[in-house]
């Protein structure tokens, strides 16, 4: 049972470690556009050179 | 180039918008080949290969973008920030296009759009009046920008959504952990009694902050219904939360055999994934809502002293201004006309089909179109005094008056809750007072009964298949504004229908006459010159013909060009015995024809008619159009109840009494003038390309241009209202077997949960079918 001593609290510390990534992906807007970043993914290329200035 | 090599089997793909087209030609007009010159140069074809929005959606617009840069804000010196609404933002290569082609923009910082929200948020350096530049970029590559207007935003930031979806993640952390102790507790009979106190107490100091913090979105609803002295879901949702937390710590004082913070959590987290869900779903029509309306937003033209005209927002507008009017435009506030006679489309205040002649000094409604020239308006009186904001005052009173709908979720609760909690104190009373148990151990079979009736299976039932109805009308066009919409349509008896732009689509259609082809053109050329209604369906009927560069335009009489003469019968010196809307042609030295028209039904009015007809409602029109239109549109589509000539308030009153003889109708309109008639109904839907007001009204909003979505969304609500039901009587009968279990302490936390996962499970999968009817829509 000495084990518990450290599990325990090291599975309390992991899953409160996934509870405020979450809240701070939330706050941060990243569930904002859900269907926009489901797509965004898929490019990848550069953005194209910009024009010099004439 | 891709796109131009697929071109060789007929018809094509418009190489821009995905349009049907004729080769050899390779766009649908001259915007699409623009736009497609303009994607190439900026090397960005790669978007043709993504592309996955519908055909022709990006089609660029000729109309003429609002104006943007008194949009922007300044950010830090010359650095300015735009917040855009796109429309034909459809898929994810829309966005990578609108973001690179800014990108390209030598003074652009940065460009992002969400797909979500329709949202682009524009920063640059330079000038303000760069604003300008972009949005006509963005209209050229088919892409229509407006600012973002308050109501976008609320819809946007949806302060409410982000909430819950916190209160899900807390209350999935606190259920996952505590279920970590308790299966321990669960299985480890052979454990200690120090060894399972320290369980509980760490059960508790995770249950405990999970259910006072993820349960609060249920306890402030349960609050503000106990204030109204109503009883709905979220009071036994917070009855059986906050219970079984007391009941659990006290068992965690008195280490007791098992604690139930763990079926505590899982229920908050349960019911807070389908409310979330709900919401989500909801949040989609009501973002598409506030898109429709920002697109009719837009800005007035002040006269100055100066005699210049000067864009300003509607609300700077005080009485005695003067505004210019463009041609086509709408009317934005009670106004009369100064000189010049007008001629003006009062198909939205109105109802009138064709448009009306006024004269100069006449008052002219908010909500008019000018169907002349440009023209100058004294303004008589501020948007928030004139005739536009009456009708939002009326509205606002209906909207009260609907919001008082109880759901029959809530009915449910209603009868529920008393019925649990008389059932928890028996049975806590019988155990402690008649079974001489401690009041400790009493609490828990009394607890027990509470969450385990704690409507799980209930409090998801009806969203359940709300969410899945709401998304199976949004896919197919109906947007769900209110969320007791549903229920309302599923129990409406009567439909009344407006005329003008509800049954009909506002165009006029040539009938076939005593006329031949050449005199079809000769009059075309002629009418080519002119918006009126009329006139436009006689060149939507000979499309090819040149402008003639003579005419000229007499408002609301008739064109002239070169001795012919085509408009009313007075004008062409004619005398016309019917009321049928005619156009004359006269011309010197031939004989006048006349071509007659009627004010074109959609094309699916007939079988949606006929559709509500066999759903078992009765049918009327009530028009503010005249007799001989409306009955002429009745016959055809087999509707014999009619009203003409209605004015808004005979509107209103019409469906007041009907309301008053205990009837439930059901009103679908579109103009300012059925706005007062939409608030009044028992449900109320907006057709196809309705007005704000209008919109704004209604319970559901139909945004494709089929009327047919009418009876699919009354069948799909009355079939989602059974499900619902059965739903609520499938977590009935199971609480027939367990309360009884739970009441005799025969229940554990590990027979609850079983309990509870499987009427929810069984619920939702119910719920699904709701999805599987709307497979047999579409065929």
């Amino acid at each position: 049972m000495d084990a518990l001593i450290i599990l325990v609290p090291a599975a309390l510390v992991l899953g409160l470690l996934g509870l405020g990534g979450f809240l701070w992906a939330l706050r941060s807007g990243q569930y904002e556009d859900l269907d926009g970043a489901a797509s965004r993914i898929l490019f990848d290329d550069p953005p194209p050179p910009k024009e010099p200035k004439p | 180039m891709t796109a131009r090599l697929a071109a060789n089997a007929a018809p094509v793909a418009c190489a821009h918008c995905g349009a049907a087209v004729q080769p050899p030609a390779l766009f649908c007009c001259g915007g699409c080949e623009a736009a497609h010159a303009l994607v190439a140069g900026l090397h960005l074809d790669a978007f043709y290969r993504r592309r996955s929005a519908p055909d022709g959606a990006l089609r660029p617009d000729p109309t003429p973008p609002v104006t943007l840069a008194t949009a922007a804000e300044a950010e830090a010196g010359d650095v300015w920030r735009l917040e855009l609404m796109l429309t034909g933002l459809h898929c994810g290569a829309c966005v990578w296009l609108v973001e690179q082609a800014l990108a390209a923009e030598p003074d652009v910082l940065s460009a992002r759009a969400a797909l979500t929200t329709r949202r682009l948020t524009l920063r640059w350096r330079g000038p303000r009046d760069r604003a300008e530049a972009f949005a006509s970029l963005l209209g050229r590559l088919g892409f229509r920008a407006v600012p973002f207007t308050p109501a976008c935003l609320r819809a946007a930031d949806d302060v409410e959504t982000r909430m819950l979806a916190r209160s899900l993640g807390i209350a999935a952390f606190g259920a996952m952990n505590v279920m970590l102790v308790s299966v321990a507790v669960w299985v480890g009979g052979d454990m200690g009694e120090q060894t399972r106190a320290l369980m509980h107490w760490l059960a508790a100091l995770i249950g405990l902050p999970t259910i006072a913090v993820a349960g609060l979105p249920f306890y402030r609803s349960a609050l503000s219904a106990l204030r109204a002295r109503r009883l709905n879901m979220d009071v036994a949702i917070s009855i059986g939360v906050l219970a079984t937390g007391a009941m659990s710590l006290s068992e965690t004082f008195r280490n007791g055999r098992f604690t139930w913070f763990d079926g505590a959590t899982t229920l908050l987290a349960l019911l807070l994934a389908g409310r979330l869900l709900d919401r989500m779903a909801r949040g989609r029509a009501g973002r598409a809502m506030a898109e429709l309306l920002a697109l009719q937003e837009g800005v007035v033209r002040r006269l100055n002293a100066a005699g210049q005209a000067e864009e300003v927002p509607v609300a700077a507008i005080r009485p005695g201004d003067l505004v210019m009017l463009g041609a086509g435009e709408r009317l934005r506030l009670d106004a009369t006309l100064l000189a010049a006679p007008g001629l003006f489309d009062l198909s939205a205040t109105t109802g009138e089909s064709l448009p009306r002649a006024i004269a100069a000094g006449v008052a002219v409604a908010a909500g008019a179109v000018n169907m002349g020239r440009a023209m100058v308006l004294r303004v008589t009186a501020a948007a928030a005094d004139g005739s536009l904001a009456a009708i939002g005052r009326l509205l606002e009173h209906a909207a009260q008056a609907r919001g008082k709908f109880v759901t029959f979720a809530d009915r449910a609760a209603s009868l529920y809750v008393p019925v649990v909690l008389l059932v928890a104190g028996a049975t806590f009373l019988g155990w402690w007072l008649g079974m001489g148990l401690p009041w400790q151990a009493a609490l828990v079979p009394a607890v027990g009964a509470l969450i385990v009736t704690c409507p799980c299976g209930l409090a998801i039932a009806v969203p359940a298949v709300q969410v899945v109805t709401v998304g199976a009308l949004f896919r197919r066009g109906v947007l769900v504004a209110s969320p007791t919409a549903l229920e309302r349509l599923a129990e409406v008896d009567h439909v009344v229908f407006d005329k003008t732009g509800t049954l009909t689509s506002g165009r006029h259609e040539l009938h076939p006459g005593a006329w031949t082809a050449s005199d079809l053109r000769a009059a075309a050329a002629l009418a080519r010159a002119s918006r009126h209604p009329l006139a436009r369906g006689l060149v939507a009927a000979c499309a090819a013909v040149p402008l003639r560069l003579d005419v000229e335009e007499h408002p609301g009489e008739g064109l002239e060009a070169g001795g012919a003469r085509l408009g009313r019968a007075a004008f062409c010196g004619m005398v016309d015995s019917t009321d049928q809307p005619t156009l004359w042609f006269t011309r010197p030295g031939r004989q006048p024809v006349a071509f007659r028209f009627s004010d074109a039904l959609r094309p699916d009015a007939v079988a949606a008619v006929a559709a509500l007809r066999a759903l078992g409602l009765s049918l009327e029109i009530v028009s503010g159009d005249t007799q001989g239109a409306v009955a002429a549109a009745a016959k055809a589509v087999g509707i014999a109840d009619i009203t003409a000539g209605a004015m808004p308030q005979a509107k209103a009153a019409r469906i007041a009494a009907l309301r008053a003889a205990g009837r439930r109708p059901l009103m679908v309109g579109d103009g300012i003038n059925d706005a007062g008639a939409l608030g009044l109904a028992y449900a109320a839907v907006a057709a196809p390309g309705a007005q704000d007001l209008a919109q704004g009204a209604a319970d559901l909003v139909l945004r494709t241009e089929a009327l047919m979505a009418l009876p699919e969304a009354i069948r799909a609500a009355r079939r989602a209202q059974a499900l619902a039901r059965q739903n609520i009587a499938m977590s009935l009968v199971y609480n027939v077997i367990a309360v009884p279990a739970a009441v005799l302490g025969m229940l554990t936390p590990l027979v609850a949960a079983a309990v509870m996962a499987s009427s929810s499970l069984a619920v939702i999968l119910n719920a699904l079918r709701a999805e599987r009817m709307g497979a047999a829509w579409t065929r």
